[in-house]
């Protein structure tokens, strides 16, 4: 159960540019649940995440975990029990280093770092499959460098890497946002098998509405710091895009453009 | 040939430097100006623990874990203090003049010759056939250099090397893989200036003496083999960055041995070294073009 309990959050506080994002925002997700988000640009979907993760501080209110307060936790600590996929391909993996270093180093999350062998050659098969369910060929590029590969490529590995370990919460930030359509699809069923194979909390931010609507048993559309649509179950079953298009109309046609 | 086994010792020693300064700018991406008095400082802890009575081989160790301990005072200034990178070098680079000086007894100049060293002792007097007297100190100068290289580059192949690889490469990564990007950076600086101290300490026993300004302009030299190494040797990727170093730092010793000896000619002096390394450095970094990113990043 993660829970957010009345969170405030300014830009620029004290300043001529204060911003206010979230007033009094509260939100829970349930173990397992796999919630969409949904929302216009700056409706603070990624703020949220980046709260969430511990990248930003909150002015107000408090996150738990389990019933742990976890606000005060360094970013660092949090990521223990988080998996999180940006919408940058870059920033999941290490370029200069090669597939297998990256696996590796990947394979060692919540384990010490100490000055045992960076990679553990009994663990060689077990990286090759992996990278064989993906489908993209990256099983036979163990010793190439991750720099050279595509997007796309990146991507899955990125998912591929965060989702090694025993984690509780998948956070995936427009992970498919700098993809082309195809590999977006692929990466996310991918996504989809993965969430569902380990029983993950996942949330998952995205500008593509049919993607919120085939996905998860939860939907969120956020709006100048506020859920403005909360639909989980058969509700959530029941929305068609052309319900949520119309939604978004609306809020656009508030902000008068 | 005095002049190539010249070349040869001089670049040993600031070989291991620039292995620490590889660290720093080509890994971490940190312009580490605290190399230069780490360096000075490795050569006054030698001076004075050799005048004590210490064992020479033991200055080594000594010199390495004084340096390391520098590194980590920069490190926890620029990670806990918040404070900008090149500035943290430059503030315990400032700092450590007045404690190179304590620890040198007051004295900007220490002479330890006529004491025993790493390369003069009872022990190698007695082994050392009189033939290869000559080569004593470039033989035992190539062997420290090979240690540090393999000791590094195994240290770069543990799960602790591959944080300190991934912390220059993408931090973001190293805070998903719930490691605090901060210690490894850390980290990362202390082996970097344990090497440039130990560089100090074998200096100092090569030269037989500790004299304060000899740190000045270490880390242009550093970052000069490093940038030369791997430019020259870019094109073959089976040889390791840190033998690229080495190469680097031989390489770079020749070019000023050859411009100032060429240079009398032109009424060039000793004096005017420092002038000969910026300027060659400056040669470098435009024609190796390296320096385009590094701008963009840190200007």
């Amino acid at each position: 159960m993660l829970k957010l309990n009345h969170i405030d959050k300014y830009y620029n506080a004290g300043t001529v540019n204060e911003m206010c994002l979230f007033e009094d925002f509260s939100l829970s997700i349930d173990d397992g649940q796999f919630v969409s988000v949904v929302g216009s640009n700056g409706s603070g979907k990624t703020s949220m995440l980046n709260i969430i993760c511990g990248s930003i501080p909150v002015d107000r209110g408090t996150i738990q975990i389990n019933g742990q307060d976890i606000t005060q936790m360094p970013e660092y600590r949090r990521q223990r029990r988080i998996g999180r996929v940006y919408q940058n391909p870059a920033m999941g993996t290490c370029p200069n280093m090669t597939i297998l270093e990256n696996m590796s180093m990947a394979d060692h999350k919540g384990k010490p770092f100490n000055l045992l062998p960076g990679t553990n050659r009994q663990r060689i098969d077990f990286y090759r499959e992996s990278l064989k369910s993906l489908g993209l060929g990256l099983e036979d590029k163990l010793h190439v460098k991750v720099g050279v590969l595509s997007g796309g490529q990146r991507q899955a590995m990125a998912l591929l890497m965060s989702t090694m370990t025993p984690i509780e919460f998948l956070i995936l930030d427009e992970h498919t946002a700098a993809l082309d359509p195809k590999t977006a699809e692929v990466i996310m069923e991918l996504t989809d098998k993965i969430v569902k194979e380990k029983h993950l909390t996942t949330i998952m931010v995205t500008h593509n509405l049919r993607y919120a609507v085939e996905y998860g048993d939860r939907l969120l559309m956020m709006h100048q710091g506020r859920a403005v649509l909360d639909k989980s179950g058969e509700e959530k079953a029941g929305l068609r895009i052309e319900d949520l298009l119309e939604q978004f109309n609306a809020i656009s046609i508030e902000c008068g453009n | 040939m005095t002049q190539l086994i010249g070349i040869l010792e001089e670049g040993f020693i600031y070989a291991i430097m620039a292995l620490g300064v590889y660290i720093t700018y080509k890994i971490l991406d940190f312009p580490d100006l605290s190399v230069d008095s780490t360096f000075p400082m490795g050569a006054a802890i030698t001076a004075s623990a050799i005048l004590a009575g210490m064992n020479p081989v033991l200055t080594l160790f000594l010199s390495f874990a004084a340096g390391a301990l520098a590194g980590c005072v920069t490190g926890l200034i620029h990670v806990k203090l918040k404070v900008r990178d090149l500035l943290s070098g430059i503030i315990v680079m400032t700092a450590l003049y007045s404690i190179n000086l304590r620890i040198a007894g007051g004295r900007a100049n220490v002479p330890i010759f006529s004491q025993q060293t790493i390369f003069e002792n009872g022990f190698l007097d007695a082994r050392i056939p009189s033939a290869l007297a000559p080569y004593t100190i470039v033989i035992i100068l190539f062997l420290i250099t090979l240690v540090c290289k393999v000791l590094l580059d195994l240290y770069l192949k543990t799960r602790s090397g591959y944080l300190l690889r991934a912390v220059g490469d993408n931090e973001v990564l190293v805070t998903s893989l719930a490691k605090d990007k901060g210690l490894v950076k850390i980290v990362g600086l202390a082996i970097a200036n344990g090497f440039a101290a130990l560089a100090g300490c074998i200096y100092c026993q090569q030269k037989g003496f500790f004299e304060i300004s000899v740190g000045t302009g270490t880390m242009v030299i550093g970052l000069a083999n490093v940038i030369i190494g791997i430019q020259l040797l870019k094109r073959f990727s089976f040889i390791r960055s840190t033998t690229a170093v080495i190469v680097g730092s031989i390489v770079y010793k020749a070019c000023v041995s050859l411009a100032i000896t060429h240079g009398m000619t032109f009424g060039l002096e000793a004096n005017d070294l420092k002038l000969i390394t910026a300027v060659l450095f400056l040669l470098i970094l435009v024609i190796s073009r390296d320096r385009r990113k590094k701008v963009k990043a840190h200007a």
